[in-house]
């Protein structure tokens, strides 16, 4: 009897654990079911774009004007992402190499501790407050000092855009920098070099390809980023190639006018065709900087 | 031998001088907001609706939304955020679906924020009818973080020891109980911070509410889930970029206030974060 009442309660314990391992299990592939929804939920709603307009006059069309007649041209789109990225990066690398370089092996560590926090302060700064102090304190900086009739351009965006990606390339970067093995470093000093030498003839390289991975993800970063953008580029879809004038990126694209179309036409589609394409291009970024960063955690 | 240590001297000076610059830019951006709108900050301006098309009045309405858009968060995020950790520190095998959890958790906090807006426009909003309310504007916020509360959960249950564990299964503890009456409390202080940091994201955020929730103007208070809210993001947009005349202080002024509750999240994560070290460490 008394034996029967315990593997009663033993099999309910069972069940129990069971259901609780199942819903847990559930919880944990939460990230696969969002990432297929998102990948699932942009292709069926730009399924109409796909269809109905011409993917060769898409991807090499030099028009966007989805309102006035309908010319749905991407070029003007990737070249004003891929300006105000490649500003943005030209700053924002040696600048975050700098100071990731000098956290991560030069500062002392009381220093260290008060720069991490405030390099991290910078990360939780949200795009449109940067967005907006960038309206009032860059755009007119550059209007004036270039003398032009209006401060909302590429340069603008590009280095907000550089100051917004430096908390992910310096985190990253310096990640990489202290996984360099100490064993290295000591070999260097043992053979007479300075610490200076060593930094940069042993550590930098050896650091390298995580400290390429953290520009990419920077990348990532600066390419999906969409507020900042939109109030300081100018929102002017034309084919430019000079950083003083606007420009209007992908995102920025998306943002403006979705307010403005009619649910499931032509143009709605269109804007989910063009957030596909920035969800495949920064899931590609990410995909290619994870490996880079699996590799150094297993130096 | 002399030039060498010179050149040593002159990089560090000049590294220094670079961390310098960022973060002067840092802490000007911090106090150059402070000086500006701390004059627009009043006891009406945070519990008076907006009045004259939004040019004078208060900004209550945005800084209620937010609030509520950060409770909806919460509730969404959390509990699943915490539970995609446990599984993934307590429950999962080293195998390829692990692998393949860890790939999208990185892209998920890789997808653009505009792009969680389509999506959540597309499934929320639309699929499933939702409509632009609370509802469809704290669920896309939820998904947005969820790799932040996941990621630090995760680093969270880590740091607790694995004798803790072997001791209470020995006690005779189911895994469960290890779970809820060991492990969790242990690592509550790093859940907290991870918490914490991504709910501060998420009421900056902009893009992903502007086609789920954010009311151009709304000066009513939201009546239920589905109602539409005015937000404090969307609310500086909209001031600093698509109303004409918009008074600068009062724009200045939501700046601020945006930024005092984005820093108050992160504050709390880091006290929170250096207490537990610090415990740790007198252990």
């Amino acid at each position: 009897m008394e034996k029967l009442k315990k593997s009663k309660k033993s099999k309910f314990r069972t069940f129990k654990a069971f259901l609780i391992s199942r819903f847990i299990f559930i919880n944990g592939i939460i990230s696969i079911v969002v990432l297929g929804l998102i990948l699932a939920f942009l292709v069926y709603n730009s399924i109409k774009f796909f269809s109905s307009y011409p993917f060769f006059s898409f991807i090499t069309g030099t028009r966007w004007s989805p309102t006035v007649n309908e010319k749905f041209g991407f070029v003007p789109l990737m070249v004003g992402s891929l300006e105000v990225a490649f500003g943005a990066i030209i700053i924002a690398v040696p600048f975050s190499v700098g100071v990731a370089i000098y956290i991560g092996e030069l500062a002392p560590r009381p220093v260290r501790e008060i720069l991490k926090p405030i390099i991290e302060v910078l990360a939780t700064l949200p795009s449109v407050v940067l967005g907006f102090i960038g309206l009032k304190t860059i755009v007119p900086f550059i209007k004036n000092f270039f003398n032009l009739s209006i401060g909302l351009t590429a340069l603008s965006g590009s280095i907000i855009l550089a100051f917004m990606s430096m908390p992910t390339i310096i985190s990253i970067s310096e990640d990489a920098i202290n996984a360099v093995p100490n064993r290295l470093r000591n070999a260097s000093l043992a053979l007479g070099a300075n610490k200076w030498e060593t930094t940069y003839k042993i550590v930098v390289p050896t650091a390298s390809s995580g400290i390429l991975a953290a520009i990419m993800l920077g990348l990532g970063r600066i390419i999906g980023e969409t507020m900042a953008v939109l109030m300081i580029t100018g929102n002017s879809p034309r084919i430019v190639f000079s950083w003083l004038q606007p420009v209007r990126t992908i995102t920025a694209t998306i943002a403006a006018e979705m307010g403005e179309t009619v649910q499931g036409g032509l143009h709605y589609s269109a804007l989910f065709a063009i957030g596909l394409i920035l969800f495949l291009v920064t899931f590609l970024i990410n995909f290619t900087s994870d490996r880079f960063v699996n590799r150094i955690r297993n130096l | 031998m002399k030039r060498k240590n010179l050149i040593q001297k002159f990089w560090n000076y000049f590294l220094l001088f670079v961390t310098f610059i960022v973060v002067v830019f840092v802490l000007g951006i911090i106090i150059y907001v402070i000086i500006k709108g701390w004059p627009a900050l009043s006891w009406e301006f945070i519990t008076q609706k907006p009045a004259a098309g939004m040019r004078e009045g208060g900004i209550f309405p945005a800084i209620l939304g937010t609030l509520y858009l950060i409770i909806g968060t919460i509730i969404f995020s959390l509990p699943i955020g915490i539970f995609a950790a446990i599984y993934l520190n307590e429950y999962a095998s080293k195998n390829r679906l692990t692998r393949i959890i860890r790939l999208s958790i990185v892209n998920v906090s890789g997808v653009p924020s505009v792009v969680f807006g389509l999506f959540g426009l597309g499934f929320f909003v639309i699929f499933l009818n939702f409509g632009k309310s609370i509802l469809a504007g704290s669920l896309t916020l939820a998904l947005l973080i969820l790799p932040v509360i996941i990621t630090a959960t995760e680093e969270a249950l880590k740091t607790v020891p694995n004798s803790y564990r072997q001791a209470s299964l020995a006690l005779g503890a189911t895994k469960w109980q290890t779970i809820t009456k060991i492990t969790l409390p242990q690592a509550l202080p790093g859940i907290i911070t991870g918490s914490v940091i991504g709910i501060g994201r998420a009421a900056g955020e902009t893009a992903p509410i502007i086609f789920t929730v954010a009311a151009f103007s709304q000066p009513n208070l939201p009546n239920s889930i589905f109602s539409q809210v005015m937000a404090l993001p969307y609310h500086l947009f909209v001031l600093a970029t698509q109303l004409p005349n918009a008074p600068e202080d009062m724009q200045w002024g939501t700046a601020l206030v945006l930024l005092i509750m984005v820093l108050f999240f992160a504050t709390i994560g880091t006290v929170v974060r250096t207490r537990s070290r610090l415990r740790r460490v007198n252990l």
